[in-house]
């Protein structure tokens, strides 16, 4: 099938740069002017000719049987050309991208909300809505297995999966566990050389990717009985090794492209559309574009583990950390997606970039009837990173500056990490700290000079300076970089140089997702940097071998590193050229400004004349060096292939009163080893710092029993550019040999401190433990009570730091916080001055007027949802902040099933 | 229904549109006008802003019947055929406001109203006029800059042509 029919086929095409510059400087992305002419196409952009909208029908129910599906109705509708369940699937019935434990439609039973039972192809958009409001479901509704304590007593609650068809190391509802023990373990023995223990639990709510291009794609059918595929992932080959056995094809005739990708951030490293849009066209032998709905979204991809945390940390009275211990509960949910993996780095990384000589952690992913669970930026790391709050507490008991407690704990290169791997490349983890510490802190609040949209709730008006208090916090975290526990995630990168209209040009051919991040301007700036030619980037695609995933880090290290490869090779077959041609000797070549030369002969020749009519192309693998798994009983293992570390200072001012945030000012400090591209690198840390603010105040996906409560952006928050403070960023570099040009990946470790510096911060303010994180305001004001929320038990149960009342240790908030802006209200130390009564005290509603908390947590699970009105019929857009509206959370009764209980439109097509 | 109204300075019709359907839908899939994008479709995220009469409106929310006999100026109709890129375009690519670039239409757009009606806006003005455009990947800073560049440049161009 030809792609000329294809609208949106200029980014499907090669794309030549412009700009001369190598690694390290910051030219501009060779897809920058397609972007903001609105000419870039992105998987939801495509159309051809002919085609057909795909759609999923899906349970409205977390958990049940499937009893019998009716299709015989929706067949009927006029534009519907077909309608498939399980049944009609022609190869394999499971997927997954570890584990394949997922059905591709459900097969007798529904495991989360939202798990899609059929699928249909139809004429329009709405035709398709109607067709599956017309599929009739009979569901035997079972109780959802949706609590840690439901899903370790299986034999009580149930199977989310029957054991007998477990696949993996999965065991009782467990999907993986992960152990690592170091030193001494933690025995009585050890225990004893602490002064000091600090102990707590803590929870971090489901975060979602909330990319903003929607999971889309087109799949055409080709001439071969093949299926070409136009898709926004993050992994091509993974994609079709997942794809072509559900299609009962070979691997050669699945063909995928990758189309713009809306962003990723791990949630389209599992598939969403693509098996169901290849379905659809296999079937009825027409192209079929699916494009989820911002509601379908939330159903359609796995997010980020919720994760409760158990940690205990001993030191010594000068502050050395002795021994730590950590159990770290994932609820994975219905399926493993990427569980196993989260685990090996929960595990792993759970002691964070500090030295402690004896560990003793376990880590363990559940199977649940929650929604499924997976990669997410930070991935396991981010979830491990609650302990910083262990290390507040810590240094608040022992009278401690906790910049100071992090730098005397602090690893280095050469440190040894509890799964016995050392750190054998720099390491600068008090350095960074101490650069966030040293950046001058931003002024104080200027209470005669307000401007009220720098102030919490904005332009709520909530506040002019009353009530306000600043608090600052710093964390620091470690991340690995790659795919780890002897996982061989390989690159393949294809140059070929030729000579077009009399210049060299080099194009780079790579299966590389670009979901944003920018590595096709970097491997721009490699081949440029190797070949100082024009260079042309191909359409990223399966004709050229893998380039593993776009996530962990790891991109720029391992498609980089093989584009410089592949690069120096044929650099190497150029001067082999003119070696046979010429009789060269020397080993003393270059090429410089399209020219060989010789650094004792000076220029030799010109590319374009050494080459003439002959092109060499050449592929090249990169792989990082082996690692090894894990110990299962011990973790110990050289289980990581690179480590990254990013330090943040976060200054808050909190409205204590109403409990709302405003972040002042989110400074980072990371080690890159090399800045290939400082733009995009500092574009990277801001980018990760800002949705580590969104889980630290606001992004949570909120479910009971099992069903997801806020599938919008109405009811799921990002941070908007007003909540988003200044983030000064410092980069050091510090070159790790083992990695091409000495570079780090650099994506995720920004996410992983910039969560625990706010709320570190938030803490300095207002001297509350706040173990959960998002923070919401009900948190700091204590007006949540445990029939609003589940997570409120937890909240309201939760041990006092040392500092509160009848404890003899100091008061936790910092005395620069505690005279910036007065006292804290309700600090639990009893000295401050008492809680003012909460204006919204005695509703059961959060504060309607912040537009960044809108939960509403009265709702009753058995109350029917207030439905948003038809989006198209809503009028035009209101003068200000739509977030400004306050309503309940929807339900959308499309994704629903016919039950749901929307008028049908009258057909009008 | 039919529905004809001028797009980008061109008069344009839609014949069989669904009285339930959108302009951002009849602008992306009727018009071959996809740049305005569908990141939620309910007003949250300004990814579908388009210019309506000139004031911008989130395409999404706008019925396709109520642009009848009006104009809309899309991401696609910022650019001058002869001059090239809008300055704000310009800046975006320069400032590295653009990563997966979904956000960037709607905010060019309404960048681009911003400057019509403030050409030296203050960080705060900036960052209010933006706050119902939803970017998940820069964390703002770049786009920040960006419209500090755009101002400056307009604003230093036409301190020129005066």
């Amino acid at each position: 099938m030809s792609t000329r029919t294809i609208r949106g086929e200029k980014n499907l095409q090669d794309i030549t740069t412009a700009h001369p510059d190598g690694i390290g400087g910051s030219p501009l992305r060779p897809d920058g002017t397609l972007k903001v002419k609105g000419e870039f196409a992105y998987s939801s952009d495509l159309w051809h000719e002919d085609m057909l909208w795909g759609m999923a029908l899906r349970s409205p129910h977390a958990r049940a049987r499937i009893l019998s599906v009716d299709i015989s109705e929706a067949l009927t509708l006029p534009g519907v050309y077909a309608l498939l369940t399980h049944d009609d699937i022609p190869g394999t019935k499971f997927y997954g991208l570890e584990i394949q434990d997922q059905p591709a439609l459900a097969i007798d039973q529904i495991r989360y909300h939202g798990e899609a039972v059929a699928i249909v192809a139809a004429d329009h958009p709405e035709t398709a809505r109607r067709a599956l409001a017309k599929v009739k479901v009979e569901y035997e509704v079972l109780t959802p297995i949706t609590t840690e304590e439901q899903c370790l007593n299986p034999e009580t609650h149930g199977y989310v999966h029957e054991p007998h068809e477990y696949k993996g190391h999965a065991s009782g509802n467990i999907v993986h566990q992960q152990k690592v023990v170091s030193g001494l373990g933690v025995t009585d023995e050890v225990r004893a050389l602490a002064d000091v223990v600090v102990s707590g639990e803590y929870q971090v709510g489901m975060q979602d990717q909330a990319f903003l291009g929607p999971e889309s794609g087109l799949a055409v059918p080709a001439e071969d009985g093949g299926i070409d595929l136009y898709i926004a992932t993050q992994w091509l080959h993974v994609d079709r090794q997942q794809i072509a056995p559900v299609l009962g094809l070979p691997e050669n005739k699945v063909r995928l492209t990758l189309a713009g990708v809306g962003g990723a951030f791990g949630g389209r490293e599992d598939l969403s559309m693509q098996i169901h849009a290849c379905l659809l066209a296999q079937r009825t032998g027409k192209p079929v574009k699916i494009v989820y709905s911002r509601e379908e979204s939330f159903f359609g991809h796995v997010h980020r583990h919720p994760a409760t945390l158990h940690y205990e940390h001993g030191a010594t009275r000068d502050g050395k950390l002795v021994f730590m211990t950590a159990r770290i509960v994932l609820d994975g949910g219905a399926y493993a997606s990427a569980s196993p993996a989260v685990v090996g780095n929960a595990s792993s990384l759970s002691v964070g970039p500090y030295e402690i000589p004896n560990v003793d952690v376990i880590a363990i992913a559940l199977y649940s009837n929650n929604p499924s669970c997976g990669a997410m930026r930070g991935f396991g790391a981010v979830q491990a990173a609650r302990l910083r709050t262990q290390l507040d507490r810590l240094a608040a008991e022992l009278g401690m500056d906790p910049v100071e407690l992090r730098q005397l704990n602090a690893v280095s290169q050469g440190s040894y990490l509890p799964t016995g791997q050392q750190i054998d490349a720099p390491a600068p983890v008090a350095e960074l700290l101490q650069k966030v510490k040293d950046l001058p802190l931003p002024p104080a609040l200027d209470v005669t000079h307000l401007d009220v949209r720098e102030l919490p709730g904005a332009l709520s008006n909530t506040s002019h300076g009353e009530g306000i208090v600043r608090g600052v916090g710093y964390a620091v975290g470690l991340k690995n970089v790659g795919f780890s526990e002897g996982f061989d995630d390989y690159s393949t990168a294809r140059v070929r140089l030729e000579v077009i209209g009399g210049e060299p040009v080099a194009m780079v051919h790579t299966a590389m997702a670009e979901v944003g991040q920018g590595g096709v301007t970097v491997h721009g700036q490699i081949a440029r940097t190797e070949l100082g030619e024009r260079v042309t980037i191909h359409p990223a695609n399966t004709e050229v071998g893998s380039a593993g995933s776009t996530s962990a880090s790891r991109q720029t290290y391992m498609t980089g590193g093989a584009v410089k490869l592949a690069a120096e090779a044929v650099r190497n077959e150029l001067f082999a050229l003119g070696r046979t041609r010429y009789g060269w000797t020397g080993n003393d070549l270059s090429l410089v400004g399209g020219k060989v030369v010789s650094a004792s002969e000076g220029v030799l020749i010109s590319i374009a004349d050494l080459l003439g009519d002959h092109a060499i192309d050449l592929t090249r693998e990169h792989h990082h060096r082996p690692t090894v798994p894990f110990d299962k009983e011990t973790g110990q293992g050289f289980g990581h292939v690179q480590y990254t570390f990013c330090a943040h200072r976060a200054v808050v001012d909190v409205d204590v009163e109403l409990g709302l945030v405003k972040v002042v000012e989110l400074a980072a400090a990371q080690d890159v080893g090399k800045a290939l591209n400082p733009l995009s690198v500092i574009g990277q840390i801001q980018g990760g710092s800002t949705q580590g603010l969104g889980l630290a105040v606001m992004e949570e996906i909120i479910t009971r029993d099992g069903k997801v409560r806020n599938p919008s952006f109405t009811d799921y928050l990002i941070p908007t550019i007003l909540d988003t403070p200044p983030q000064p960023v410092e980069i050091m570099e510090l070159p790790d040999e083992h990695s091409p040009y000495g570079l780090r990946g650099v994506g995720e470790a920004p996410t992983l401190s910039s969560t625990p510096a706010i709320v570190s911060a938030i803490r300095a303010a207002t001297g509350l433990a706040l173990n959960r994180v998002p923070v919401r305001p009900e948190h700091i004001t204590g007006t949540l009570t445990p029939t609003h929320f589940p997570g409120a038990a937890v909240q309201s149960s939760q041990q006092p730091p040392r500092g509160a009342p009848n404890s003899t240790t100091p008061c936790a908030i910092p005395p620069q916080a505690r005279t910036a802006a007065g006292p804290p209200p309700h600090h639990p130390c009893g000295t401050h001055r008492t809680h003012r009564q909460h204006p919204l005290r005695s509703t059961v509603f959060a504060p309607r007027f912040s537009y960044r908390f809108r939960y509403d947590l009265s709702l009753d699970p058995g109350t029917p949802d207030q439905h948003t009105p038809h989006a198209a019929l809503a009028g035009a857009r209101a003068p200000w902040h739509p977030h400004q509206a306050s309503r309940t959370v929807p339900c959308h009764p499309y994704l629903m099933g016919p039950q749901a209980g929307r008028e049908p439109h009258p057909n009008p097509l | 229904m039919r529905v004809t109204f001028n797009a980008n300075g061109r008069q344009v019709e839609a014949d069989d549109v669904w009285e339930g359907e959108s302009l951002l839908f009849l602008l992306r899939e009727r018009l071959g006008l996809p740049g305005s994008k569908n990141a939620c479709e309910q007003g949250e995220c300004g990814s579908c802003t388009v210019y309506l009469d000139g004031a911008p409106v989130c395409s999404c929310l706008v019925a396709a019947g109520q642009v009848q006999g009006r104009e809309v100026r899309t991401v696609e109709g910022l650019a001058d055929a002869e001059t090239g890129l809008d300055p704000v375009q310009q800046a975006f690519i320069d400032a590295g406001a653009v990563q997966c670039g979904f956000c960037t239409p709607g905010l060019l757009v309404q960048t681009h109203d911003l400057l019509a009606r403030e050409p030296q806006p203050s960080d705060n003005d900036i960052r209010e006029a933006l706050s119902g455009n939803l970017c998940r990947c820069t964390g703002y800073e770049k786009i920040m800059d960006a419209v500090r560049l755009a101002s400056a440049r307009t604003c230093s161009t036409s301190e020129v042509s005066q």
